[in-house]
């Protein structure tokens, strides 16, 4: 290659802004991370200035410092609770994966039965769940399992549409072309229509793990012994409101990584998507 | 040999009714002929492709190839897109090894025609390179590959190089016609440049639009093999002059010469 680039000499004058922008490239970079913890730590002191300002009670509005402490020294009970919490979600977001992708398989393989599930998809969609929770309890009763379906019916509807519209996003000619090689609908399934639709599974993973988390909390607010959710429950109502500060932050923490966890996923199973 | 006899293809929208797309089409392709079809767009060029490929079945009139009537898909048919549709979790090889995987068999066996055949294209070291890594004419380049593969004795090209630029054009087309000149399958070849039609063919087919049909069959007698500067060439000349002039008594379609 540099063969061939040797002879030309025109490029010499390009090649100069050329480097000149990977140091200004890198400042944008540092710029990029700069930036949002500027307007972190900014938040961070408007709150202490404000709590202290103001006088605020310390169990109306905990000023950031106390969260902080809070955190420290509460994390081994926060990091329990997490666990807690955690299984639940990731229970019930792995049920949703299980149930909802032979739902989308269905549901874009045959019309009749996509006109027949999808008005009753949405219909259960549109019952906000937090409204069944209580439910759940009578019905389940008091253990992990109410939070873990829970989690599953929050996690459930993203990952059945996604992938369902995945799944009819195949090139016609892809088709064609199976049919030209009399290839069979599972050959066709699996080497073409099923790969096609990931970038769209993902999609609606990403979404699904948050609203997984949500739902596992609202299952433990209704009723448990044990989970971040109850942890803020119980803080609030004992006006420890600095450790409910605390277990939130454990809460989002948790939410981060998940997704974060869903999208390296992504990322090793679909290295092609961003890039075609 | 490839016969149309009294091919017709009509379908029904919810607008217009029925809509005849083909009428009475008559054409017969010897075994190793390079054919082209140009026409303006709507005149059903690329259902004339799928008719003889047997993903379309006419509505009248009988379509056989080599005294077997088409009465379904054949996997003897290369067939190559408009666009490329390559599949991008896929290596080159990998996706010019597809129709091996679709037939059911063992791709490994014939990975070494794989890469012959990208090795004919110029795309020879680019056998693990992916799709978004490749410029539109080098992944077209792979579709014709695609095609081929499987060794058909029919090759079915629906504009294939509707979306290069004319350089790439010119030269993937006489890539095209060196790999014919090894081993001369059947080309029905789409397009709706003439210049294209004249230099790549041994016949032109015409075609008209609303409904479909041929106009007229303009024989080339260009020598093969053929070269850039048989464009400047009378004969050449002569053949494009017709067959714009058969497209323009198709009806005001055709009377848009920038088209």
């Amino acid at each position: 290659m540099v063969t061939t680039r040797a002879p030309d000499t025109g490029s010499g004058p390009a090649a100069t802004p050329n480097s000149d922008a990977s140091p200004s490239s890198r400042f944008a970079d540092l710029g990029r991370w700069v930036a949002p913890l500027v307007s972190f730590i900014a938040i961070l002191a408007l709150w202490q200035v404000t709590v202290v300002v103001f006088r605020l009670p310390r169990f109306i509005l905990p000023p950031p410092l106390d969260v902080l402490i809070a955190f420290g020294t509460n994390l081994p009970t926060l990091l329990r609770d997490s666990l807690v919490t955690l299984r639940e979600t990731v229970l019930g977001f792995f049920l949703s994966i299980v149930v909802a992708v032979p739902l989308a398989v269905v549901i874009a393989a045959s019309a009749p039965l996509r006109n027949g599930l999808y008005p009753l998809l949405l219909l259960g969609q549109s019952v906000p769940k937090q409204a069944i929770a209580p439910l759940l309890l009578l019905w389940i009763g008091y253990g992990e399992m109410p939070k873990v379906v829970l989690a599953f019916l929050t996690a459930f509807f993203p990952i059945v549409v996604n992938t369902a519209i995945g799944l009819q996003m195949t090139p016609p000619e892809m088709h064609d072309l199976g049919r030209l090689l009399s290839a069979s609908r599972w050959r066709v399934f699996f080497k073409v229509t099923f790969p096609s639709a990931m970038p769209y599974f993902f999609a609606g993973l990403k979404v699904a793990i948050s609203l997984a988390v949500v739902g596992a909390v609202i299952g433990e607010f209704i009723g448990a012994d044990q989970g971040l959710g109850q942890r803020i429950v119980v803080a609030s109502g004992n006006q420890r409101t600095e450790l409910a500060f605390a277990s939130i932050m454990m809460l989002s923490l948790l939410g981060i990584v998940l997704f974060g966890l869903v999208a390296l996923a992504e990322k090793l199973l679909c290295p092609w998507y961003n890039k075609a | 040999m490839i016969v149309l006899d009294g091919v017709s293809m009509a379908y029904r929208t919810r607008q217009k009714g029925a809509v005849t797309a083909l009428h009475g089409l008559d054409l017969q392709v010897a075994d190793g002929e390079f054919v082209t079809l140009v026409g303006p767009s709507g005149c059903g060029k690329s259902t004339v492709l799928k008719l003889v490929a047997g993903l379309l079945m006419p509505s009248a009139g009988r379509i056989t190839i080599g005294d077997k009537a088409v009465k379904g898909p054949r996997r003897e048919m290369g067939f190559v897109f408009q666009t490329p549709v390559l599949l991008p979790w896929r290596s080159v090889r990998e996706n010019v090894l597809l129709p091996i995987e679709m037939l059911g068999l063992p791709a490994r066996g014939h990975a070494e025609r794989a890469d012959a055949l990208l090795a004919k294209v110029g795309l020879g070291g680019f056998e693990r390179a992916h799709s978004w890594e490749l410029s539109g004419g080098m992944q077209q380049r792979v579709g014709i590959c695609r095609a081929l593969v499987h060794d058909p004795e029919i090759l079915l090209m629906d504009e294939p190089f509707a979306a290069l630029d004319a350089m790439t054009r010119e030269t993937i087309g006489f890539e095209l016609l060196r790999i014919w000149e090894e081993r001369r399958k059947t080309v029905l070849f789409v397009t709706h440049s003439i210049p294209e039609a004249v230099l790549l063919a041994d016949r032109v087919v015409v075609m008209t639009a609303r409904p479909g049909r041929i106009a007229g069959i303009v024989p080339i007698a260009l020598p093969r093999p053929r070269t850039v500067e048989m464009e400047y060439d009378a004969d050449f000349k002569a053949a494009a002059l017709e067959i714009r002039r058969l497209i323009d008594q198709g009806g005001p379609i055709g009377h848009h010469p920038g088209a």
